[in-house]
């Protein structure tokens, strides 16, 4: 009876603690906001993280404009984007943020990697983090790759046609599997209806699952720092990391200035080059798909063109699928491939930032070798990247335990 | 403010990059540059008639409305009625072909392809030169070829403009045996009722009108993106100052 009285007394009980005695609100975000507590020496490689979660929202918000707008048959789809562009208010800006987010997400997410490529950020005790990222990615990769096939225009079509056909590689099952992902015997209008129906409803909702799960991890064991060390090693009185400054307000007023310099970047191209020269919108998108013309040169979009050059590096069509594949997927062993003591870049030796040096040129040279056609000099070329790229995970067990590392400091390096 | 200076020149590079590759999209030897400006209200004006009077007989702009067209070209409605709409009777209508398709596939034996898009698929360049690419052949069935797209089924229609060319090529017998043909330039043959330099003109208004139709939300969003800018630096000098009270404290 006593207890009930005082809490009557309190002036700040009411609705908030209605809702908290039902529902863990303030200790939710306690948890994961204001008490969250990550490194105050965060430096901008920290923002991509964050900048994901943006583009994600602006995906979100205007694929939802389009999908009223949108329709999903081969007869119709090409023209009803032609509508959204020229006659339905403000379709212009809603398809190009579309567009553009997506090749915006890739560049993001590639960041968002490579950081924890540069801080070791996969390692103990983040393993988990990574391998959810991972898979982020992939579905990342299908979304984006669904959502190219609905514009129906000729590299949409033909570009859908090259990837799905790859699947044909595979022993036994392949010519199965091709037609039970295009659900007819070429690319149809049913194709684009399940792609449709992948890109707008099963696929996102993985995404968002996903990201939710991403977060959670991360918040369960904290967040790594450009120094690659445990702030919680040192902490006050209350268990609060001394080297550790709360989500909200800090990083969230550091993230606004951050996700502000990327709206600018962002509505650059929008407004000002929304096809980046052919990149982000293909010139030949601009022509309806024509099932009986084939393009003279066809790529995929350019975010999957380091993994499509080292699938044409092989001339084997089955072992050039492998390793296709394995490129894809090998960054998720990374935790385990990597057997330096230290996490940060800052405390490696020369030959893990020889290596890592070595691969980032790989992956940008493999980029831009996808786009070009496959001729002599240029698979050549590719070939080599290829095996570099691969020698950079399958090595790494050993240069990563034959580096010399620095020691690392007690605290964070910090400079006001 | 290193930081920032380095991602502005980021931008910089990205933007460089991206008009840069649009140059050099859809490059072929003797591409010249259609060099069109796309501010020249004049020049789109007399671009419509131009489509109009010449294509749209045979080609449609299916995607593209007459109010469309009029909005920034400054024609009033009337003038679009009397001066630019031969087949349709409303200003929301598309822009349709008066030759029906079955039959140009019966006479061409390919429908003439629609162009609301052509500009933007096939860039400006390339519509400017094939209009200036047509040269006699003995033996083609329109008496013509183009340096551009060879082999094609159009016509000549603007013969009467620019009259009629040949075009020279030299051959050069390379040490393997195989033959190089290299195109040497054009030479008028019987000229049209325009001099050169008119009928460039001509194919530039046009070529600037394609582009037109092919995005004609363009000069709008360049506008707005300038605001969009303006507001996005003054919230981020807002944001950074935010960011620095809040900052204060951290030791």
């Amino acid at each position: 009876m006593a207890k009930i009285e005082a809490e009557v007394g309190k002036p700040q009980g009411g609705f908030i603690k209605w809702i908290d005695d039902r529902f863990p609100m303030t200790s939710t975000l306690k948890y994961h906001v204001t008490e969250y507590y990550a490194s105050k020496n965060f430096n901008w490689w920290y923002i991509f993280g964050v900048l994901a979660f943006v583009v994600l929202a602006i995906q979100l918000l205007t694929g939802i404009f389009l999908t009223m707008n949108y329709k999903p048959a081969a007869a119709d789809a090409f023209a009803s984007v032609e509508y959204i562009m020229r006659d339905v208010e403000w379709g212009w800006l809603i398809r190009y943020m579309h567009s553009t987010g997506a090749s915006f997400f890739f560049i993001v997410v590639y960041l968002h990697m490579y950081r924890a490529m540069l801080y070791g950020s996969y390692k103990k005790p983040r393993e988990l983090i990574w391998l959810i990222g991972m898979m982020i990615f992939f579905v990342l990769m299908a979304e984006g790759f669904a959502g190219y096939l609905l514009p129906w225009g000729q590299m949409s079509y033909w570009g859908a046609q090259v990837i799905i056909s790859l699947f044909g590689a595979i022993p036994w099952v392949g010519d199965a599997l091709v037609e039970i992902i295009r659900g007819d015997y070429s690319i149809s209008d049913i194709t684009l209806n399940r792609f449709f129906a992948l890109h707008v409803i099963l696929l996102p909702l993985i995404l968002i699952a996903l990201v939710f799960v991403h977060i959670v991890a991360l918040h369960e064991v904290g967040s790594n720092n450009p120094d690659g060390i445990d702030i919680k090693k040192h902490k006050d009185a209350n268990g609060k990391p001394l080297d550790g400054i709360a989500f909200h307000p800090y990083h969230t007023s550091k993230d606004l200035v951050g996700i502000t310099v990327f709206l600018m970047i962002f509505s650059a191209v929008v407004f000002f080059a929304p096809d980046m020269g052919g990149y982000f919108l293909e010139h030949a998108n601009f022509e309806p798909a024509n099932l009986t013309a084939t393009p003279e040169h066809i790529a995929p979009v350019w975010y999957f063109t380091p993994f499509y050059a080292i699938l044409r590096a092989v001339p084997d069509k089955l072992w050039g699928f492998i390793l296709f594949g394995l490129s894809v997927v090998l960054p998720v062993f990374l935790p385990w491939l990597d057997r330096s003591r230290v996490r940060s870049i800052r405390y490696r030796g020369w030959i893990y930032k020889s290596a890592l040096a070595t691969f980032t040129v790989t992956f940008l040279a493999l980029g831009w070798l996808g786009t070009m056609p496959a001729d002599g000099l240029y698979v050549m070329m590719a070939r080599v990247f290829s095996v570099l790229y691969f020698a950079f995970f399958l090595l790494m067990p050993y240069y990563t335990s034959i580096d010399k590392t620095k020691p690392e400091p007690d605290r964070v390096v910090y400079h006001g | 403010m290193v930081r920032f200076k380095r991602l502005a020149g980021l931008v910089g590079l990205a933007v460089c990059f991206a008009s840069a590759q649009g140059i050099a999209a859809g490059g072929s030897t003797h591409m010249e540059p259609a060099d069109i400006d796309p501010n020249n209200v004049a020049s789109l004006q007399r671009g419509a008639r131009n489509f109009m009077n010449f294509c749209s007989g045979c080609h449609s702009a299916q995607y593209v409305r007459y109010k469309t067209v009029g909005k920034y070209l400054e024609l009033s409605e009337e003038q679009l009625v009397d001066n630019l709409m031969f087949n349709a009777d409303k200003t929301f209508e598309t822009i349709q072909a008066s030759m029906p398709s079955d039959d140009a596939k019966r006479w061409y034996g390919v429908a003439p392809p629609d162009l609301s898009l052509t500009a933007r698929a096939k860039g400006v360049d390339y519509v400017y030169n094939f209009l200036k690419g047509f040269y006699v052949e003995e033996g083609s069935p329109t008496g013509v070829n183009n340096l551009v797209l060879s082999g094609t089924s159009m016509p000549h229609v603007l013969w009467e403009l620019q009259g009629y060319q040949a075009a020279n090529f030299s051959h050069h017998e390379n040490e393997d045996g195989s033959v190089t043909t290299t195109f040497e330039g054009f030479e008028m043959l019987s000229p049209g009722s325009m001099d050169a330099e008119d009928y460039d003109e001509f194919v530039r208004d046009t070529v600037n009108f394609l582009a037109y139709i092919a995005e004609p939300i363009r000069s709008d969003r360049r506008k707005l993106g300038v605001w969009v800018l303006m507001f996005l630096i003054f919230f981020f000098i807002l944001a950074s100052m935010l960011k620095k009270q809040i900052w204060k404290d951290v030791k």
